[in-house]
């Protein structure tokens, strides 16, 4: 995240405003095919190594927290205030940050979780004015002023579990459990919307949740079970 | 392609449609207009796009919502696709729309994509996304159309270097209904027929859309010409949620008797825009509602087609989904 030189490298022809980090391997990838002299295959292989070890979570806190270039002006404040599972807190967000990176890496809540970070698994899922939402996939910036509902916000001021929780767990939802937070938000998403949802609605309506257990019957089993519940 | 995170990108958040276009002709082609960002933020975290500046459009007011106008609707550029998808007075006059809404990606996605998003989104032809040099990225190669490559979803009509194909479910049907696009720019308005509105290759390979950097597509207007329509959407993709279209199509037939009157007929997944099947339109005029008329409809739509090494099938797909189109009538 250092030095960032402006100019015009980039794949052949390609815009030209794009603006390579040598430490970032892909753009070093690209620099070194296009035979530019400054940057070493030195400095490449260190990009290479520092992102390949820190891939996991220290590069995404790096991510969100690094410095930043000095603003153009008139862009958006850093600091803002969220409304999170009823709580107004204070928080510094980057400028391009998104919602789950602001949730799990400033926030602290990890109950959100990043799966792929491209919107194709819905492990992120979280509700914004009760709607189900990507929270990898809009900006943190966008939901000022909006309420977001964690999987953390769920539970009632006397600990006790939401009847989606709690159904997902009578009809052993969770297999290794990654993909849960995301499925019990857009569970309780649908039934805001729609308290008795036929099967065939439930499934509709969780279909943008991904599952590699493949416990997708259990899961509808609780969101039916919740329905009656409720 | 190594995968990340956000890049350091300036954030603007315009209250109104003034400050958005002065914004967008500040920054021309370092700008990036933000709709629902599921294909924006997805380019800029692969590092295949790198704007400096987005101008999110969420904030302004009048690019929300759908309005009945004198002759029709009109439906504001960020309005999300859930809220068309079950909107009454769409569902009532313009179904078509409705269910090619209900088509695209996951709910989550059309919970917060827009219609605008939707209709300008990038092709999804994977040498493009990866970020190569490709005709489309300025170079001069498609790596999309050599004898090794790939290219199962790509095109069947209309290659021009480029054989990457329309991903947008909603473009088809409202090329079908007979779309207005508005756009606006800091000098003022026009307006573009739907139809007209996407670029094929031949003309400027670099772009999806007529929209020059400094452009917003601000308002859809569909006029009441096929409202209440006999219509018929369907799309094939190898999955039924976040996938793209191997080929869909979208048909508005007026029906009286046995015979049908009039019909519009797009195809989305066969050419780098949405195709418009004005051969099959003029076929179907006044044909009687019999299998033979089918036939011959999905015979008419696949005149032309040149497969790739790995898309044969799409053609049989394609006379497949019209013929059933028509015989949905």
């Amino acid at each position: 995240m250092t030095d960032v030189r402006p100019g015009a490298v980039g794949l052949p022809g390609a815009a030209v405003h794009l603006r390579p980090d040598p430490y970032d391997p892909f753009d070093a990838a690209l620099m070194m095919l296009e035979g530019r002299q400054n940057v070493s295959r030195r400095e490449f292989i260190k990009g290479v190594i520092a992102s390949g070890v820190a891939v996991s979570g220290a590069a995404y806190f790096a991510g969100c927290t690094g410095p930043a270039p000095a603003p153009l002006g008139g862009g958006v404040e850093r600091l803002i205030s969220l409304n999170v599972n009823g709580q107004v807190r204070r928080v510094d967000v980057l400028p391009g940050e998104t919602l789950a990176m602001t949730l799990r890496y400033k926030l602290g809540l990890t109950g959100t979780k990043l799966g792929c970070d491209r919107g194709e698994c819905g492990a992120c899922t979280v509700l914004i004015d009760d709607v189900a939402q990507y929270s990898c996939s809009i900006l943190t910036h966008r939901v000022r002023g909006l309420e977001v509902t964690t999987v953390e916000g769920l539970e009632s001021p006397s600990g006790e579990l939401h009847p989606v929780q709690q159904a997902f767990i009578d009809e052993l939802g969770p297999q290794c459990g990654f993909c849960t937070p995301g499925q019990v938000m857009s569970a309780v998403a649908l039934l805001k919307a729609n308290p008795n949802p036929t099967r065939e609605e439930a499934r509709a309506a969780m279909a943008g949740n991904l599952c590699r257990c493949g416990a997708y019957d259990h899961y509808l089993n609780g969101i039916m079970r919740a329905a009656r519940e409720a | 392609m190594l995968k990340d995170m956000m890049p350091h990108v300036e954030l603007f958040q315009p209250a109104d449609m003034d400050n958005a276009l002065a914004l967008m002709g500040r920054f021309g082609s370092d700008g990036w207009a933000l709709a629902g960002g599921h294909d924006s933020l997805a380019w800029f975290k692969d590092r295949g796009k790198r704007p400096s500046a987005l101008i999110d459009l969420a904030g302004i007011s009048e690019l929300l919502g759908i309005r009945e106008t004198s002759d029709g609707i009109e439906i504001g550029a960020m309005t999300t696709l859930t809220e068309i998808e079950l909107h009454p007075m769409i569902r009532e006059r313009f179904g078509l729309l409705a269910d090619a809404a209900r088509c695209v990606a996951s709910p989550q996605i059309r919970n917060s994509g827009t219609i605008g998003g939707n209709v300008c989104q990038d092709t999804r032809c994977w040498y493009y996304r990866l970020g190569v040099g490709c005709y489309r990225a300025g170079g001069n190669t498609c790596y999309a159309d050599t004898p090794e490559a790939m290219n199962r979803e790509h095109c069947l009509f209309g290659a021009d270097r480029c054989v990457a194909v329309t991903p947008s479910d909603t473009a088809p049907a409202l090329i079908a209904l007979d779309a207005t696009m508005v756009i606006r720019n800091g000098q003022g308005e026009r307006e573009v027929e739907a139809e007209d509105f996407f670029m094929s290759p031949g003309v400027d390979i670099t772009r999806m859309t007529v929209l020059n950097p400094d452009d917003l597509l601000t308002t859809i207007r569909i006029p009441n010409i096929w409202a209440g329509a006999h219509f018929y959407f369907e799309k094939v993709a190898d999955r039924n949620t976040w996938d793209f279209a191997l080929v869909s199509v979208a048909a508005a037939m007026k029906v009286s008797g046995n015979r049908i009157q009039d019909a519009r007929i797009a195809c989305g997944g066969v050419e780098c825009v949405p195709k418009r099947l004005v051969g099959v339109e003029r076929l179907l005029k006044g044909s009687l509602l019999t299998e033979e008329t089918a036939d011959a409809a999905g015979a008419a739509a696949i005149r032309g087609a040149k497969p790739l090494n790995y898309n044969h099938f799409k053609i049989p797909l394609m006379e497949n989904l019209v013929k059933r189109a028509v015989r949905s009538a």
